[in-house]
């Protein structure tokens, strides 16, 4: 014991304290490490630092600061009145709001924007948050019964008939126009030099034509007696829920499994029946509010969710025919997605403005919007198809393997097997889409429809507010909005793709 | 005596219906045959349709009208255009209009997309900070909502004419445009250029020989001395002998406004800034993931070989971050060149614009016009993805070999 301490090579004496070691967290820490460890990075951070006092004290002084807050007309606005470099105009956005978020929707019917609204959100909320229970429920809501209702709300209207009549009128359309080109064939045959080829064609076209007909008839003769009756919506709508209940309790396996699929048929169908009693479609419906009054963030919004709705069933179709094996399918979705994605949304937006109603029989018009919104589902859908297709992708080849081996049909691999993985795996690209979208829809304001922008700028004419800080007011209310909508989405895409990706964090 | 391995089966039935109808067999020749009925069914439609609906409307369908007069006159065009002029002619003012405001576009895009990329990779935290702010805000406005406030607010704000901002004493801006000065060819001009084009070939020869003489001797050749003396020496060699290529015409303001210079319309300068201050932050994010994407051993190794931080960027990490970023990046170039279609929002006279919007509603030859302007573009994406499928089959047997 005593040699251990009294050999040399051991310390007889305490050491003095060493300095605790520079700090490397907390702000302290961070402002040594990361804003002035170096001359060149003490440099740097001067010019960050100059970068955001120019920006920042500008704007907050413009927005907060200099801002006049309230006023009747442009007077409040101006610098000789206020008395100060006048920054943001609040009043000008206050007058315009109703404007900005409704267009030129009638004061007295926009608790039903409202109502839609307030809607859209009760649906969406908890379809977003992952904990909650009843997804396929809440999306089905979403995703079919609600673009419904929110059609009837908005625009007002009732319906004539059901099911039963659509079909029919659909096909007799259909049939109507197969007769029409196997008759135009025969009248080309008169002139043509393979005019024997044009004849047997043409015969052959309206004979299928006319078998369509026969084959349909039960339907249209149905349809023309219920016109006949007085409740026809109701009788109508009778015959099919009762044929569709039927078909849902035969294909789900008669007696003995297809209880479930009759109930949640009836089920179905009671509820289509409350909505249309409650919104009394079959009486005629709200009052009708034309599409060219629609405006502001409604539209903005209309055409964003119409467009998520509908690209995604085109995106999926498209993404499918493109993996398929069979030719022309394969070929035709390829020259689809492709077009649409090689051009700009803006000629697509004038094709579907110019181009579709020549394409539409004569005594057919199509609304502004509807174009609008068709053209912008085609184009959304060839992305979304890419995004589906590199979500297909990703699924193992044994996925859909072992489908095969348990005896599954293509059907039913795919959509029970490898849609529902490969579509896990691509929500945040998807949600990517749907905010490129969202900020697409501006774009609708070139083809005279009066979104968001399209009303602000309109607003901006309005001699009544026109001051020189009125542009930048409106500007930044806008943006906020923009802002606040596509921020969101995108941190909610990268939450969910952190949830997703959680069992590869370690 | 030896068995020979059985040949397998021809199996030609097989084979011609994998073929016709893919791996569903006759089935999928079923539904291709409904599929193209369907096809033809709306294609005959259409065509149908829109024939009883032209001929309603009185149009001749065709492209005939391509050779008639315009009558309406263009406020930016690279080539001579008067109202007089052709439709025809009119289609390529506008798609050179496009194309200048793309190129310049894709040019600032690139070099504000680098910078903030840096700053967003730079240990400075503030720094990197100030480049997220900026990445978060531009992505997430609406193109045309950029381009809407740079031209309404920020160009209109701007004084007229005679208050114009100077700067530096030759290029003047006002709410009429940037003007500056314009180059008038001299007697020196085509010996300058002559000069300045031999330097250049020279200067990429030269680099090709030292690569090779690297390569394939090991022997280092300091090129850079001779570069500099063949691209700049040999213009200023012809400036000495043949005199000056060009002279600036100085913009002088004249009454309200300036004469003499080139003027740059105000929808070129809003359509410029908003197209590459949005497309740069996409460019940034992707020049980020790219350098991000090199694996940190990278660095460590070239350092461990002796090689200083410069070289190690320059020799190992750009050129494996390059293969990453280069397709996205011409993605962003693509979508930089059809999203100046939005010009048609402030009026700038690019290719929608002024053919697919005036020319469009002067002749009413919707089908031709339009079809005409989504064929450009087209055509423009295609040979994009043509070049970088060629680019990445390349990389991919570089990486393989």
């Amino acid at each position: 014991m005593s040699d251990i301490t009294s050999s040399g090579y051991v310390r007889q004496d305490l050491l003095t304290e060493r300095p605790a070691p520079v700090k490397t967290t907390g702000f302290i820490g961070l402002v040594r490490t990361r804003l002035f460890n170096s001359p060149t990075n003490i440099l740097l951070t001067i010019v960050g630092a100059l970068l955001l006092w120019f920006t920042i004290v500008p704007s907050v002084r413009f927005l907060m600061v200099d801002a006049v807050w309230t006023g009747k007309d442009r007077t409040a606005c101006l610098t000789e009145n206020a008395g100060f470099t006048v920054g943001a105009c609040w009043p000008y956005i206050q007058a315009k709001l109703p404007q900005l978020i409704y267009g030129f929707y009638p004061e007295a019917e926009r608790w039903r924007v409202n109502l839609s609204l307030i809607l859209a959100a009760v649906l969406l909320l908890p379809l977003l948050i992952p904990r909650l229970p009843a997804k396929g429920l809440n999306a089905s809501l979403f995703f079919f019964a609600f673009p419904v209702v929110a059609f009837f709300l908005l625009h007002g209207g009732g319906i004539t008939g059901f099911g039963l009549s659509w079909t029919a009128g659909l096909l007799q359309l259909f049939d109507d126009s197969i007769i029409g080109a196997g008759q135009a064939l025969l009248s080309l045959a008169k002139t043509s030099a393979i005019a024997p080829l044009f004849w047997v064609a043409g015969n052959l076209i309206v004979l299928v034509g006319t078998a369509i007909y026969w084959l349909i008839f039960p339907l249209t003769w149905l349809r023309d007696q219920l016109q006949g009756t007085g409740q026809s919506v109701w009788a109508d709508f009778a015959i099919t829920a009762a044929i569709v209940s039927l078909i849902a309790f035969v294909l789900g396996g008669g007696v003995r499994t297809g209880g479930r699929a009759l109930t949640s048929s009836i089920a179905t169908f009671i509820a289509i029946a409350i909505v249309i009693k409650l919104m009394g479609l079959d009486r005629g419906g709200l009052p009708v509010v034309a599409t060219n009054l629609w405006g502001g963030l409604l539209v903005t919004l209309v055409v964003s969710v119409t467009g998520i709705v509908t690209s995604l069933p085109i995106g999926i179709a498209l993404a499918l025919g493109r993996r398929s094996t069979i030719p022309l399918i394969r070929i035709f979705s390829i020259a689809f997605i492709e077009f649409w994605r090689g051009v700009p949304l803006i000629t697509v937006l004038f094709f579907a403005t110019y181009m579709l109603p020549l394409f539409l029989p004569g005594n057919f018009t199509v609304d502004g919007l509807v174009r609008a919104l068709i053209g912008i589902a085609l184009f959304t859908g060839a992305y979304q198809a890419e995004n589906v297709r590199g979500g297909l992708a990703a699924i193992p080849r044994g996925q859909g393997e072992a489908a095969a081996a348990l005896g599954l049909s293509w059907w039913k691999t795919t959509s029970l097997i490898v849609l529902p993985q490969g579509l896990r795996h691509v929500i945040p690209n998807l949600v990517n889409s749907f905010i490129s979208l969202f900020k697409d829809t501006s774009l609708v304001s070139i083809v005279a429809l009066f979104d968001l922008l399209g009303s602000l700028r309109a607003s901006f004419s309005d001699p009544k507010w026109s001051t020189p800080s009125t542009a930048f007011t409106g500007f930044a209310f806008a943006g906020i909005i923009y802002f606040i909508f596509c921020f969101g989405m995108s941190r909610y895409s990268l939450f969910v793709e952190h949830r997703l990706n959680a069992h590869r964090r370690n | 005596m030896s068995t020979e391995a059985r040949k397998p089966p021809a199996q030609i039935a097989l084979k011609i219906r994998r073929v016709l109808g893919g791996k569903a067999g006759w089935n999928g020749v079923a539904v291709q045959f409904a599929f193209a009925a369907i096809l033809g069914w709306i294609g005959y439609e259409i065509v149908s349709n829109a024939r009883a609906n032209l001929e309603n409307q009185h149009i001749a369908a065709g492209f005939g009208f391509l050779r008639n007069n315009a009558g309406f006159d263009v406020n930016q065009t690279l080539i001579s255009y008067t109202g007089s002029d052709t439709f025809l002619r009119v289609f390529v003012v506008g798609l050179l209009n496009t194309l200048v405001v793309s190129v310049v576009g894709i040019f600032f895009a690139t070099v504000i997309g680098f910078i903030v990329a840096l700053c967003r990779l730079s240990p400075n935290w503030l720094l990197s900070r100030v480049g997220e702010i900026y990445v978060e805000i531009i992505r997430n406005l609406p193109l045309l909502f950029q381009i809407l406030f740079w031209y309404l607010a920020v160009l209109a704000a701007l004084p007229n004419p005679r208050q114009s901002i100077s700067l530096l004493g030759f290029a003047f801006i006002s709410n009429r445009g940037l003007v500056i000065p314009r180059p008038i060819g001299e007697g020196g001009f085509e010996p300058f250029l002559a000069m300045l084009a031999l330097g250049i070939v020279a200067a990429i020869a030269l680099r090709i020989y030292a690569r090779r003489a690297l390569f394939q001797r090991g022997q280092m050749i300091r090129i850079w001395p001779y570069v500099l003396g063949l691209v700049f020496g040999l213009p200023l060699a012809s400036i000495l002998v043949f005199g000056l290529p060009f002279t600036f015409e100085m913009p002088q303001l004249k009454g309200f406004n300036f004469a003499g210079g080139s003027r740059i319309i105000p929808e070129f300068v809003a359509l410029t800034l908003a197209l590459s201050t949005y497309t740069a932050a996409f460019i940034a994010e992707i020049v980020r993931a790219g350098i991000l994407s090199v694996h940190s051993g990278q660095m460590e190794a070239g350092s461990s070989l002796g090689l200083s931080r410069g070289t190690t960027l320059r020799l190992i990490v750009v050129p494996q971050a390059m293969r990453v970023i280069v397709p996205p990046l011409t993605n962003q170039y693509l979508n930089l060149t059809k999203n100046s279609s939005l010009a048609v929002a402030i009026g700038y006279p690019d290719l929608v614009s002024v053919f697919a919007g005036t020319s469009l509603s002067q002749t009413g030859q919707a089908i031709e016009i339009i079809a005409m302007t989504m064929g450009v573009y087209l055509m423009i994406s295609l040979l994009t993805s043509a070049v970088m499928s060629v680019y990445g089959w390349r990389v991919s047997r570089s990486l393989g070999a």
